[in-house]
């Protein structure tokens, strides 16, 4: 046991720190800081740095154009760009298809659609969930049926993140009859296609994040299943569990915990800022704390996986306790926003007019952003299914 | 002790609910109503007698107490209603009814009553956070009236209201007790500058800043210098109000939440067959029967004699009610899945009215201060 990083882990430390510092475009980091919304350009000018730097798909092998990072490289990767208050990667072809189109593309798919990931260039969707199968995936209905050429898919997909400004979709659809899990395969869809219509779901926080997608008659062209038919719930699964570095959100923990300091520094109660109240200190100790351990929890499982390289459900232990602190994090951002979490302007979540904010313009996206917390422990396996399989996995129930 | 209710407030709480339901359809609670729509329902309340509900018959009122207007709070509240009730009849009317000369009563009260005058109180200031002593707005003597100067913020339906109740020192210093006072200034008096904009759930409010704004003597509200204990009582009756509006509140959600795991299947079956939920719902409930029980207290208390007794126990009230949104708004909306991230479900419409209660008038830690003080004084 050791508790310091090495040298060399350090140093990397110091050289994403420079390169946020120097590369992230200010009005991005302005907007990621204040909480402010972000759209496909912000994104794309980041990670346009990112992708001249070779440092865009850090969970992609080296010969696919991954850095080569060590699992704990990639962590203070995460860590120092989410300090830096850069956006974080939500593309889902960087996180999610890229890794299943490695393992399980053919060598055309990889060819024709890695690149264009990594230089985000096309966006992708994931259009996993249904209206009828959410925690219940594998009970998903959307189907595609064979004829000549092409999947003919009709069904209905929801809460499909970004798919306003995404170019493809990678989705489940139902071809067969057999067991849920044994007939559903893993299709590329461009957006485009006829038949598709795209449909925004306005948010809790008035965000536009969410859509639904309905496939009316859509033809694919056969050459875009991935791997196997009937074989997509293994690639689902596959996908589902690659990511397991970020999964306990320490960076953006950390990050947030560092608004929440700045802000108990500025705003005053009773003529003094709250940080100099003995209640608020304990309280921003007592999640520090909270994040220490779970920092060290999961450094530790780390470095196990660095041995054993086994992606295990420890991971739903990370992602449980991860986004509870999280949002224990943005809940005492709402307290110290006080009454200034009452005004919503909505306009002003936008940085071009954060000036129509009636409140200090640090304290304008708090509410929003509290509220928008609320979905950590929904998706990516809600925190029920999380400890449903830690109870079967790690304790045998 | 008797947490009863009478048969005529039983009669009052059905007429708010038939009200409610007619008025609030469930689709449509929490999307914005046009403003002729708003002042619709406003004549309808005016009709029913809501407006009066507290004030004396002499001006058209019923004469009811606090736990009548906590009947009428939990039934708008359950159906999200967004009419100024609070500000305009219990916070502003509140004060005008236990301060207010004849005169000024008599020219303000009946219009309250009928639905055509409305109020605000302008209190908090910029940076204040709930705490109305250090309050800056000066009012300086000149002739027979006074000049007001100042800023107020956070004023909650300000843009609606005819007649503002204005806290500003005539004499002392930010932080003292003494020299607060209380004018009636007229809404679109000169020098009145108002910044109106829209707050989380849905609603109004409005900055004000006041430049020379001349009031004359008579608008004075109470007596001058004293306006302090005026406000403090008033904003208990306020807050007594806004804890029965989230009981109503709280009750929508858990109804609505318990419907869903019945009706939503995953896995084959209803969500509301895991025992991991059920036992999260009747904590959910008790957080809801717990709050309702205080709300009740609140209300007992305002209408009670001792100030240092009313202040402590709608403190309480306000923080266990503060405590029970937590818990029931994080519930609900995870136990709707993703379903409840989004404006189309009404949870997220009461998740935000809750949030607004919590945050306004006081917090639950500025309310936990409080209450240590009064409890350990
Ligand atoms: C912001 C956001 C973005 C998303 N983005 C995408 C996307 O891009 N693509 C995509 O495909 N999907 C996306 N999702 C969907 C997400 O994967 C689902 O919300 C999630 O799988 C839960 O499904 P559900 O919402 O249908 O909830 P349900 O499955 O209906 O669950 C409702 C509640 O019941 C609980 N529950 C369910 N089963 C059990 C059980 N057995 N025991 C105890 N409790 C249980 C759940 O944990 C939850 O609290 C997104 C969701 C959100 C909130």
């Amino acid at each position: 046991m050791k508790l310091q990083f090495s040298e060399q882990e350090e140093g990397f430390r110091q050289e994403v720190r420079a390169f946020v510092r120097e590369r992230l475009p200010e009005d991005v980091r302005r907007k990621v800081e204040r909480g402010l919304r972000l759209e496909r350009h912000d994104y794309v000018a980041w990670y346009a740095k990112l992708y001249e730097r070779g440092w865009i798909t850090p969970s992609w092998p080296v010969e696919h154009g991954g850095p080569g990072w060590t699992p704990v490289e990639r962590y203070i990767f995460d860590e120092e760009t989410l300090l830096g208050n850069a956006p974080r990667i939500i593309a889902s072809g960087i996180n999610m298809l890229g890794p299943v189109l490695i393992a399980f593309g053919s060598e055309e798919q990889k060819r024709r659609h890695l690149p264009p990931i990594r230089r985000s260039e096309v966006w992708w969707a994931q259009g996993f969930s249904e209206p009828g199968a959410g925690s219940d995936l594998a009970s998903m209905r959307t189907s595609a049926v064979r004829e000549g050429d092409d999947f003919v898919v009709n069904g209905h997909k929801i809460w499909t993140s970004y798919a306003h400004f995404c170019d493809w979709l990678f989705c489940l659809v139902r071809t067969g009859s057999g067991k849920p899990q044994e007939s559903i395969s893993f299709l590329l869809i461009d957006l485009k296609t006829p038949g598709i219509t795209v449909r925004p779901i306005r948010g809790i926080d008035g965000g536009d994040d969410l859509n639904e997608v309905y496939l009316d008659n859509v033809r694919v062209p056969a050459e875009n299943l991935i791997g196997e038919v009937n074989k997509g719930w293994t690639y689902a699964k596959y996908l589902l569990g690659h990511e397991r570095t970020g999964i306990a959100g320490v960076g953006a923990s950390k990050q947030q915990l560092a608004r929440l300091k700045r802000i108990a520094a500025t705003v005053r109660d009773g003529g003094r800022p709250l940080i100099e109240s003995p209640g608020w200190r304990e309280r921003i100790a007592a999640l520090e704390v909270e994040l220490l351990a779970l920092e060290y929890m999961g450094l530790r499982m780390l470095s196990g996986a660095q041995i054993a390289a086994a992606p295990g459900v420890d991971a739903s232990l990370l992602k449980i306790r991860g986004t509870e602190l999280r949002q224990a994090i943005y809940e005492l951002l709402l307290e110290a926003a006080g009454p200034a979490a009452v005004p919503f302007v909505e306009e002003a979540l936008f940085l071009e007019r954060a000036d129509e904010a009636p409140v200090e313009p640090e304290l304008a996206a708090l509410a929003a952003n509290f509220l928008d917390s609320r979905k950590l422990s929904i998706y990516g396996g809600a925190n029920e299914i999380q400890r449903n399989l830690a109870a079967r996995a790690l304790l045998g129930l | 002790m008797d947490f009863s209710l009478s048969d005529e407030q039983l009669q009052l709480r059905d007429a708010v609910q038939r009200f409610c339901e007619h008025e609030y359809p469930a689709a449509s609670r929490g999307v914005p109503d046009a403003p002729a729509r708003m002042d619709e329902r406003w004549r309808l309340m005016a009709d029913m007698g809501l407006l009066g509900l507290p004030f004396s018959a002499g001006h058209g009122g019923s004469e009811l107490s606090a736990v009548d207007v906590m009947i009428v709070m939990e039934g708008l509240g359950r159906a999200l209603a967004c009419e100024p009730y609070c500000s305009t009849v219990v916070l502003a009317g509140g004060l005008v009814a236990a301060a207010g000369t004849p005169a000024q009563a008599d020219a303000l009260l009946p219009a309250v009553v009928r639905g055509e005058r409305r109020l605000a109180i302008a209190l908090d200031e910029p940076g204040a956070r709930y705490d109305p002593l250090p309050l800056a707005a000066k009012a300086m003597r000149d002739g027979d009236g006074y000049r007001l100067d100042g800023r107020k913020t956070l004023v909650f339906d300000g843009d609606a209201a005819d007649t503002l109740i204005v806290a500003a020192r005539t004499s002392g210093a930010p932080g003292d007790r003494d020299g607060v006072t209380l004018f009636l200034v007229d809404a679109t008096a000169r020098g009145v500058d108002l910044h109106a904009y829209p707050t989380l759930d849905g609603r109004r409010a409005a900055d004000f800043r006041f430049t020379d704004v001349r009031v004359p003597a008579d608008r004075v509200l109470g007596e001058a210098g004293g306006g302090l204990a005026l406000v403090e009582a008033a904003l208990d009756r306020g807050i007594a109000a806004l804890c029965a509006e989230a009981v109503g509140a709280l009750d929508a959600l858990l109804e609505l939440t318990v419907d869903y795991v019945k009706v939503r299947k995953q896995f084959g079956v209803a969500l509301a067959s895991f025992q991991a939920l059920q036992h999260r719902l009747v904590d959910m409930l008790i957080a809801c029967e717990q709050a309702r029980a205080m709300a009740g207290v609140a209300a007992m208390a305002v209408d009670g004699g001792d100030a240092a007794e009313r202040a402590r126990l709608v403190s309480a009230a306000k923080v266990q009610v503060g405590n029970a949104a937590r818990l029931v708004t994080r519930e609900a909306i995870q136990m709707h899945g993703a379903m409840g991230m989004t404006d189309e479900c009404k949870v997220g419409h009461y998740a935000k009215r809750l949030l607004v209660i919590g945050q306004s008038f006081g917090d639950v830690r500025h309310h936990l201060r409080r209450f240590g003080q009064e409890a350990l004084a």
